[in-house]
C-alpha cells in the first residue's frame, strides 16, 4: 500500500517521536508513507490570521505537488491537515483556483494519519498484529480542535464525540475512559503569545484527566501533545500539586501494541516519562 | 412613510465598506446572526475577552470598525472553530476573526495584543526564509523583538521558557539546524505574488 505523507514541520523538531514511531509502524505493517518530495510549509495557525492569500497559497503549493503523484496526502499534524484540508476546499472554487492555483485539478484527497488508520482494512491489518495487547492500560481518548473542526472541511461525522481515537484503543486492547474533554481546545496556538491564558486551557484538561481513573492520555497532533505533555511541571509549580500524567501519540501506543523494541527510545523524550507506568502495567 | 412598523431599532449609519469586507471574505450569512449567544457560550478563551464572539459579530453588523479592531478579542481567539461548527445560522465566526485580524493589518493600526502580531510576523518570516518553520529560528525571531524579551524579564516566564528548552534540547527535540529543501524558492516567490497583488 502507498500513499504521500506530508510530515510537516515539528515531525523534525518536538514531535520527533511521532516521527519516530510513524516510520517504525509503516516499515512493520508494510505501508509506503512515500514523503511528498520538497513540501514546503503549510501555513499554520499564522498565515490565516494575517494573510488571505498565503493562507491559501502556501497549502495549495504542497496539493499541487501531491497531484503529480496521484495518491491520496496523508498527514499526521492536525493544523497541517486543517490548512491543507481547508485549501482543498477553497479551491473548488473557481475564483479562488484562479487566483492561487489554476493547475489544480482537484484530483486527489487530504487525510489525517488517524483517518487513514480508522479505514475498516487498516483496523483489521492493525487488530492482527496486536502481540502486546494494551490490557488495563486506562485511555483517555484525547483529539483536540482541528482533526474533527469545522465539520464542513474536516469531513468528520461526529464531531461532539469523535470515536476513531476510541475504536483504535479497543483494537489495541486498551481501556478506554469516556469523558466530556475529548475536543476541548489545549490552547497551542497562545502557547506564545498569552502563555497564561493557554495554562489555563491545558489546566482545566489535565484536572478533568484527573476526575477520571484514567492513566494516560493519547493524542493524534504534534501540538496537543506538546502543549499537555511539556506543561505539566509549570502546571504542579503554580497549582501546588502534582500533574504527572503521560501523553501519547497513538502511534506509540500502536508500536508498543505490535512489540516494536524501538518503542523505548521514543518514550525517553517525553517530559512526562511514561515508563515507570508501562512497566507497572508490564507493557515495557 | 407608509410602513411605520418595520423600522430598525437603532440607526446604522457609517462606512459599509468595512461590513462589506468581511462580508466578501466570511460570506453573507453573517447578516442572519440572530444573537443566540451560542458561539460565546462555547468559547474556550471566553473568560479572556474583552468583546464576547457574538458581540463581535453584532460590532461588524452595525459597522462598529473601531469597536471591533481596538478588542483584545480578535487576538485572543485560539482559532479553534468551536464557534464556526456550532453556529445555528453557520456563520464561519473564526473566520471573521481571522478577516478582522486581516483588516487590522492591513490598516497598519496597533492591536491590542500587540505580542500576538508579532508572534504571527515572526512565523510567517520564518517560512519566507526557510520555507519550513525551524521551531529554533521561530522561537529566536519571537524573543529577540524587543517588547517580548522586556514581558519575559519582567515577568519571570523566562525561566520556564530556560527550563523547557534545555529539557527539550536533552531529550533532542531540538533541532538546532534549519531545514534545506530545493522548494524554499518557490515558496519565496509565492510572497513576491502577494506583494504583486497587493499593488492591484
Amino acid at each position: 500500500m502507498k500513499v504521500s505523507f506530508f510530515p510537516g514541520c515539528s515531525l523534525e523538531g518536538t514531535a520527533r517521536e511521532y516521527g519516530e514511531s510513524i516510520d517504525a509502524i509503516s516499515r512493520f505493517l508494510g505501508i509506503k508513507f512515500e514523503e511528498l518530495p520538497d513540501w514546503s510549509c503549510c501555513g499554520a495557525s499564522s498565515a490565516h490570521c494575517l494573510n488571505e492569500f498565503l493562507s491559501l497559497s502556501l497549502p495549495a503549493r504542497n496539493l499541487l505537488l501531491a497531484e503529480k503523484f496521484h495518491q491520496d496526502l496523508v498527514t499526521p499534524c492536525a493544523a497541517c491537515f486543517s490548512r491543507l484540508k481547508a485549501a482543498e476546499k477553497a479551491l473548488q472554487q473557481e475564483s479562488n483556483k484562479a487566483k492561487v492555483a489554476p493547475l489544480f485539478r482537484g484530483e486527489i484527497r487530504v487525510l489525517h494519519l488517524l483517518d487513514f488508520f480508522s479505514r475498516k482494512e487498516m483496523l483489521q491489518m492493525v487488530e492482527a498484529q496486536i502481540k502486546n495487547p494494551l490490557s488495563g492500560l486506562k485511555i483517555l481518548p484525547y483529539y483536540g480542535c482541528l482533526l474533527v473542526r469545522p465539520p464542513q472541511i474536516t469531513e468528520v461525522s461526529n464531531w461532539e464525540n469523535p470515536q476513531t481515537l476510541d475504536n483504535l484503543i479497543s483494537v489495541m486492547g486498551g481501556e478506554i475512559i469516556s469523558w466530556s474533554y475529548k475536543t476541548e481546545c489545549c490552547g497551542g496556538s497562545l502557547l506564545l503569545t498569552n502563555p497564561d491564558i493557554a495554562r489555563q486551557l491545558i489546566k482545566r484538561i489535565l484536572n478533568m484527566a484527573r476526575q477520571t481513573e484514567a492513566e494516560c492520555i493519547v493524542t493524534a497532533c504534534p501540538l496537543c501533545q506538546a502543549n499537555l505533555d511539556t506543561r505539566q511541571e509549570e502546571i504542579s509549580n503554580e497549582e501546588n500539586g502534582s500533574y504527572n500524567i503521560p501523553v501519547f501519540y497513538f502511534t506509540e501506543l500502536l508500536g508498543l501494541a505490535f512489540g516494536l523494541k524501538e518503542a523505548k527510545k521514543w518514550f525517553r523524550r517525553h517530559l512526562i516519562d511514561p515508563r515507570p507506568l508501562l512497566k507497572e502495567k508490564s507493557l515495557l | 412613510m407608509e410602513n411605520k412598523l418595520i423600522s430598525l431599532p437603532i440607526t446604522i449609519t457609517g462606512d459599509t465598506r468595512f461590513r462589506d469586507i468581511v462580508v466578501e471574505r466570511v460570506g453573507k450569512e453573517i447578516f442572519s446572526c440572530y444573537q443566540c449567544y451560542k458561539c460565546s457560550a462555547g468559547c474556550p478563551v471566553a473568560f479572556a475577552m474583552d468583546l464576547l464572539p457574538h458581540q463581535i459579530i453584532r460590532a461588524v453588523l452595525l459597522l462598529q470598525k473601531g469597536k471591533a479592531l481596538s478588542s483584545r478579542t480578535i487576538w485572543i481567539c485560539a482559532s479553534c472553530e468551536t464557534c464556526t461548527t456550532r453556529c445555528p445560522n453557520g456563520i464561519d465566526i473564526a473566520k471573521v476573526m481571522d478577516v478582522l485580524r486581516q483588516i487590522q493589518v492591513e490598516s497598519g493600526t496597533k492591536p491590542k495584543e500587540p505580542k500576538a502580531l508579532v508572534f504571527h510576523n515572526a512565523f510567517i518570516s520564518t517560512i519566507k526564509k526557510y520555507g519550513r518553520i525551524h521551531e529554533v529560528s521561530l522561537l529566536t525571531n519571537f524573543l529577540r523583538h524587543r517588547g517580548i524579551a522586556r514581558d519575559k524579564l519582567r515577568s519571570g516566564e523566562w525561566k520556564n521558557d530556560l527550563r523547557l528548552g534545555i529539557k527539550l534540547f536533552l531529550r533532542g527535540k531540538l533541532k538546532l539546524i534549519p531545514p534545506f529543501f530545493k522548494g524554499r524558492e518557490e515558496v519565496r516567490k509565492l510572497f513576491d505574488q502577494e506583494q504583486e497583488l497587493k499593488k492591484l
